[in-house]
């Protein structure tokens, strides 16, 4: 166990998780005092000493699903996907997936999973759904996984192929169609079960929209168990074929402040959104704690002599000011073409967050053209409008539609640029990809002249600079610095020290 | 059981006393008792934090719950709440301990004629101590829950304060020495995750994510806590409580809020929820007025427009 333990953890922290030995002992500790024959309770015991931030608990999930995975015959990975062995010891030929498993999880359904068709699964499917049988949802996943998925032995591939396979052959928007359609017209289908009250009160013929939406998310819930019950499904039967630590290697997935803005999927995009709203709270929170509690200023003639009057008018406590210091104004200018529009919008997002940390934030977008976007974020609580808006309205095709820094920055330095000042901070978002238009590098140079700091923020790594099209190593002579800035880590870094 | 072997190892550790509980499943039902519903991760935490002796840090979005568990348990086991509430600027003399100064000058005034060494050693005695809560949740004899709210609040620096009560329940108070616990107390450090605390305050406890809890967990809170509310409304509260979080709010709406909402629901007299009810209750689920007009749009807003 201790050696389980150990390689637990270690997959922990290849997966960015930080943990401390004292936390690894604390693990050990706990472990005696938990039944081992009841997973979750190790899950939540593992969790609680080992894991300490909520943002981590989906990377711990999957490492801890590979790590200590139902194992046994059942979920070997066979040719036909039979099961050796069984409790009540009927032959295998006849003890596909869903047999197998009504012997396992209590399920009555018999019969042979040979005979049935797609049809006929597609209807247990179904009935599944409508009825929120757990057992029998469990069943149609194993059984799904083990006809459709077209799992080979060995092959070094992650889960998502056969997950993908999977949910195609099921058709699952099919089904909620299918479930949302059939509901109120059929008062006898759907078996009355436990959470299906609207069922019982459907003898009205028509829903209410509200109705219909919670019926819509009942099933989408339903829906998504179901889903999860096949990534587990397939999880285990990858675990059984390769061991844990080939398979905890393939399904690591890097935690949400280390996905990289230029090859984010869409989950990770959404999981990026959701990381951006704590962290701009936090960071809003520590650059104020910075100017509250910064050096001592000069004596504070007035506050020593007030001060005095307890000592007896001997200024025993000297007081000093506390300086404010002023908060910077802020200029972004983000290239918004497709290639870096992910980054230029969590920038964006992320600077408007904090924009009270800031005394003014101004924002411009381009691509070839360049046009000024601060007021879409004015009053609008939504960021998402925000960039909505600035993706149909902001006027930034000149020619083209391909990015053209040099022009944006000149158009941008002619019609905007004498309102930088000495206490303007300059940030410039891009990948500086010019599609070998001309540089126009001086202007960054004369912003330069006119701000207090230039920074450029570039998403693609270090090694890829100046390679191609990109040319920002010419701009970059005229910045203060030029970040790389590929993740949320990364830019909460840069942003607490700006000042 | 093996508890306490595994912790006596370190010299001076105050004892652990007898383990409070039993099993998990004596939490959950003991948590339960109290009407507070534990899912199997709170109360398999809570045994644990008894187990192994250690804090737990609490953390979460604001409204799940994370208070109302140490006040829970403080009930379930008949122990004393204690509560250190945290705020910008929080100090040793309002945490710890802090000198009697009035007192201490009386003393000195009381008897002008004792030489210095024993007035020294007299006004630095434990009749001048102001126990502050963690003190005192350390000195008291009676089994004790101390519950350490909204740490995240606390500066940075302030955070080691607390680091020697919860790793090692003691206090040392130089004039007088070292005070240890006599009976290891159940600890809750509870935080709205507005900051990232710090590594060494982390490390030292048991870390407990609450979430708002599922449908079904949820529709049992409700049958819990608010009486006389049928099963058909609670399930449906349970439900367009789900249905408003699933949306892009700027605050979801908290399970004492949702309480407080089919509590509003039953005394109103409404037996099922419709659009009308719901548009018109719903500034008790949410305090924002764009979320209202949000979640109204969503909720009923298809109603509007046909």
């Amino acid at each position: 166990m201790l050696d389980l333990l150990a390689g637990f953890v270690a997959e922990l922290r290849l997966a960015g998780i930080p943990v401390s030995l004292s936390e690894h002992l604390d693990a050990a500790e706990a472990i005696p005092h938990i039944p081992l024959e009841d997973r979750e309770a190790l899950k939540y015991a593992l969790a609680a000493s080992l894991v300490k931030s909520g943002a981590h608990w989906r990377a711990f999930e999957t490492a801890f699903e590979v790590y200590f995975a139902l194992r046994g015959p059942a979920y070997a990975i066979d040719g036909d996907g039979v099961p050796g062995e069984r409790e009540d010891g009927q032959q295998p030929p006849d003890g596909r997936g869903l047999a197998g498993s009504g012997g396992q999880r209590g399920l009555g359904a018999g019969g042979s999973g040979d005979a049935m068709t797609p049809e006929e699964l597609a209807d247990l499917l179904y009935r599944a759904l409508a009825g929120a049988n757990q057992a029998l949802l469990a069943a149609v996943a194993r059984h799904a996984v083990a006809r459709f998925a077209g799992m080979e032995p060995g092959r070094p591939v992650g889960g998502t192929y056969y997950l993908y396979r999977t949910l195609r052959n099921l058709d699952l928007d099919g089904v909620l169609a299918r479930l949302m359609a059939e509901h109120p017209g059929s008062p006898g289908a759907p078996r009355p079960a436990p959470g299906e009250e609207p069922a019982t009160e459907g003898d009205a013929p028509d829903l209410t929209p509200l109705e219909t939406r919670l019926l819509r998310e009942e099933y989408q819930s339903r829906i998504d168990a179901l889903r999860r019950e096949i990534e587990d499904e397939i999880r285990r039967r990858l675990v059984a074929d390769r061991g844990s630590e080939a398979l905890a290697k393939s399904l690591r997935a890097p935690l949400p402040e280390d996905i990289d803005f230029m090859h984010a999927s869409r989950e990770e995009l959404a999981a990026l959104r959701q990381a951006l709203r704590p962290l701009s709270r936090k960071l809003a929170v520590r650059l104020a704690r910075k100017r509250r509690h910064g050096r001592k200023g000069p004596l504070d003639f007035r506050a020593t002599v007030r001060h005095s009057l307890s000592t007896g008018g001997v200024p025993v406590d000297p007081r000093f000011k506390f300086p404010r210091p002023a908060k910077p104004e802020i200029v972004v200018i983000a290239d918004i073409s497709g290639s870096v529009a992910s980054f230029a919008r969590f920038t964006l997002h992320l600077v408007h967050a904090i924009s009270s940390q800031f005394s003014q934030v101004r924002s411009f977008v381009f691509i070839d053209g360049v046009d000024e976007v601060t007021s879409f974020f004015e009053g609008v609580d939504d960021p998402v409008e925000a960039v909505h808006r600035i993706n149909t309205e902001a006027d930034v095709v000149w020619v083209d539609g391909h990015s053209d820094y040099g022009h944006a920055l000149s158009v941008f330095n002619e019609r905007w640029g004498m309102e930088i000042g000495p206490r303007t901070s300059v940030l410039l978002l891009g990948d500086a990809r010019n599609n070998y238009h001309a540089s126009q590098a001086w202007v960054v140079g004369d912003i330069r002249k006119r701000a207090r700091h230039v920074y450029w923020l570039n998403p693609e790594p270090q090694a890829y600079w100046d390679s191609g099209d990109s040319i920002v190593g010419e701009y970059g002579v005229h910045c203060d610095e030029v970040v790389e800035c590929r993740t949320l880590r990364q830019l909460e870094r840069f942003v607490g020290t700006l000042e | 059981m093996t508890s306490d072997t595994t912790i006596d190892r370190d010299t001076g550790f105050p004892p652990p006393g007898e383990p409070r509980f039993d099993s998990i499943a004596a939490v959950r039902s003991g948590l339960a008792g109290v009407d507070y519903l534990a899912d199997e991760g709170i109360a398999g935490i809570v045994y644990l934090a008894d187990r192994l002796a250690k804090p737990v840090l609490v953390e979460g979005p604001a409204g799940t719950g994370k208070t109302e568990l140490a006040k829970s348990v403080a009930r379930m086991t008949g122990s004393r709440l204690i509560r250190l509430q945290c705020y910008e600027g929080l100090d040793e003399s309002k945490a710890l301990y802090e000198w009697n100064y009035k007192k201490q000058l009386l003393r000195i005034q009381a008897d002008a004629g004792q030489s210095w060494e024993q007035l020294e050693e007299d006004i630095f005695a434990e009749e001048f101590l102001l126990a502050r809560p963690l003190l005192e949740a350390i000195r008291s004899p009676d089994p004790v829950v101390l519950l350490v709210d909204e740490v995240d609040r606390v500066e940075l620096e302030t955070e080691a304060l607390l680091l020697e009560v919860l790793s090692e329940y003691q206090v040392s108070i130089p004039e007088l020495g070292t005070v240890r616990a006599t009976r290891i107390p159940m600890v809750f450090l509870t935080s709205n995750n507005t900051r990232e605390l710090s590594e060494a305050l982390k490390r030292r406890c048991l870390y407990l994510h609450v979430d708002y809890p599922d449908l079904d967990r949820e529709r049992a809170i409700i049958s819990t806590r608010v009486p006389g509310i049928s099963a058909e409304l609670a399930d449906q509260v349970a439900r367009i409580v789900r249905s408003i979080r699933s949306m892009d709010l700027k605050k979801h709406p908290s399970v004492s809020e949702t309480i407080d909402w089919a509590r509003t629901l039953v005394v109103l007299g409404v037996e099922s929820i419709g659009a009308e009810q719901a548009r018109d209750t719903l500034n008790i689920l949410l305090k924002y007025r764009t979320d209202i007009e949000r979640a109204s749009k969503e909720l009923v807003g298809s109603d509007l427009g046909a």
